[in-house]
């Protein structure tokens, strides 16, 4: 195993944690920012065919060029040990990162919610869709159902039309007098309304219906090839119809990464990391920054990853001046849990037959009797395959009312030699 | 360019193309679940583990969080 040491050390290379690692460049330490995917910029700045487009990405990436701040990609850390200490795997075995300081930014990942389908070939996430394409899939003239819920579906949407295809319905499961209330509130940051504004534009011909949740998916079955052709049914209002579509864009919102941070033992609070001013965390010298301390988008981001950057490298008066802004994006937060909220009927689509874990085939009716996440695990494997109930965990939290399973090393699979 | 194979078959992919990418291309299932259905990838992120496959011999690797790379083989429906 490859041992070092840094001061500050980051984990998640998206805004979050390269605005920290901007900040905290500044203070003279070493700053190292370890991140899973083979180029930095989170999911937001995801790199297209290898090259990072947002100019905003740009400029945070040009300041770890110039040396003060040490990136390490592919590198997924799975366990901690005391003595603040991050354990990874990376492509050329494993790496551990003793630190002073560390700032968590592991950011979100979508919700999934099971119907009957969800499990065939066709059926993505909506931002998982998007991934793929930034990673050279083509969807030119392709017909998609994006659907699901949260802002990310518009963003979606247009992506998915900018790149050829035809979307063919936005299915919002949100109602319509939330989505009113929650455009109308957008004059309080006028960058987005701007924003909203120019992505309304540009989604012309594209019906947006909220109201409208997916309730089925139908495909050929087949098991040489995949499926070429997809029957969706939606529901808006008591009334269904079919849709048939080549791909699915689903998904329910984001949820925050909260493996590592539960792993560290961090207080977490509805469903997120808690902080304090200086995005502290409950742990001494852990910081968090981004989608962890709750789902607020990229400016919230932004500005708690430069807060804990400041803060853990000592800058705690450049911090403070902050702290004012940061309140105010984090706002939009809480605007967005409210009106992206799961609305109750979504607990029906499942089946008895509906697979909830993927990894390990187990249904609806064999889990559902049971009270608690625990003992699904122990009597069904619910949760125990390699994704590590990160797809089913927020599913059944929802369905089932259960709280999130307790956390344990390795958070991701590792091979035995590293462990 | 990139030439890959997938399943024993030649494909052809740009530059910094994920193998997940490269393998919905090629039509094939990525892996087959433990009761026998075809799967693909879901969240595009390395998060589900959907689109497992072998790479060069080295089974379950997340084909979303990998480039194609010259002279890669691959195996699916694992």
């Amino acid at each position: 195993m490859n041992k070092t040491s840094t001061d500050i050390l980051i984990v998640g290379a998206g805004p979050a944690g390269l605005a920290a690692a901007a900040a905290a460049a500044n203070s003279g330490g070493t700053v190292t920012l370890i991140d899973e995917n083979p180029r930095a910029g989170g999911q937001i700045w995801r790199a297209e065919l290898g090259k990072i487009r947002s100019p905003a990405a740009s400029k945070f990436l040009r300041a770890l060029t110039q040396g003060r701040v040490d990136l390490i990609n592919s590198a997924t850390v799975f366990a901690f040990s005391g003595d603040n200490t991050l354990t990874a795997q990376t492509p050329g075995g494993s790496i551990s990162i003793s630190c002073g300081k560390m700032i968590l930014a592991a950011g979100a990942r979508e919700r999934f919610l099971p119907f009957p389908g969800w499990t065939l070939p066709g059926v993505f996430g909506a931002g998982g869709l998007q991934a793929l394409v930034k990673g050279g899939l083509s969807i030119e003239n392709k017909r998609i159902v994006v659907a699901g819920s949260g802002p990310l579906l518009l963003a979606v949407a247009d992506y998915l039309k900018t790149h050829g295809a035809t979307v063919l319905v936005i299915a919002e499961q949100a109602s319509a007098a939330k989505i009113r209330r929650f455009a109308r509130g957008l004059w309080r940051q006028p960058e987005k309304m701007v924003q909203a504004a120019a992505l309304r534009a540009r989604l012309i011909g594209i019906p947006y219906k909220p109201d409208t949740w997916i309730t089925r998916c139908r495909g050929p079955r087949v098991s040489k090839r995949l499926a070429r052709e997809l029957e969706v049914t939606i529901k808006s209002r008591g009334s269904s119809r079919v849709i048939e579509c080549d791909y699915v864009a689903c998904g329910f919102h984001l949820v925050p990464n909260l493996e590592l941070p539960m792993l560290l033992g961090c207080q977490i609070r509805d469903g997120s990391v808690s902080v304090g001013d200086h995005q502290q965390t409950s742990v001494r010298d852990v910081y968090c920054a981004g989608e962890l301390t709750g789902i607020a988008g990229i400016e919230s981001s932004l500005i708690e990853g430069e807060i804990a950057g400041l803060a853990a490298s000592g800058q705690t008066e450049k911090a403070k001046t902050l702290i004012k802004k940061r309140d105010a994006a984090t706002g939009f937060g809480r605007a967005l849990d409210h009106t992206f909220a799961l609305r109750p009927e979504l607990k029906h689509l499942v089946e008895d037959d509906t697979l909830i874990c993927r990894c390990e085939d187990v249904s609806y009716a064999q889990v559902k009797d049971f009270a608690t996440f625990r003992e699904a695990k122990l009597q069904t494997r619910c949760g125990m395959g390699p994704c590590q109930g990160r797809v089913c965990g927020p599913a059944v939290e929802y369905l089932l009312g259960w709280e999130p399973a307790s956390v344990r090393p390795p958070i991701f699979p590792v091979k035995m030699k590293y462990l | 360019m990139h030439k890959i194979k997938v399943n024993g078959r030649e494909v052809r992919v740009g530059e910094g193309t994920t193998l997940a990418a490269a393998i919905l291309a090629s039509g094939d299932p990525f892996r087959t679940s433990v009761r026998g259905e075809a799967r693909a990838p879901l969240c595009g992120i390395g998060i589900c583990f959907e689109c497992r496959v072998t790479v060069n011999g080295q089974p379950h690797v997340r084909s979303c969080t990998v480039l194609a790379e010259d002279g890669m083989e691959i195996v699916t429906g694992e």
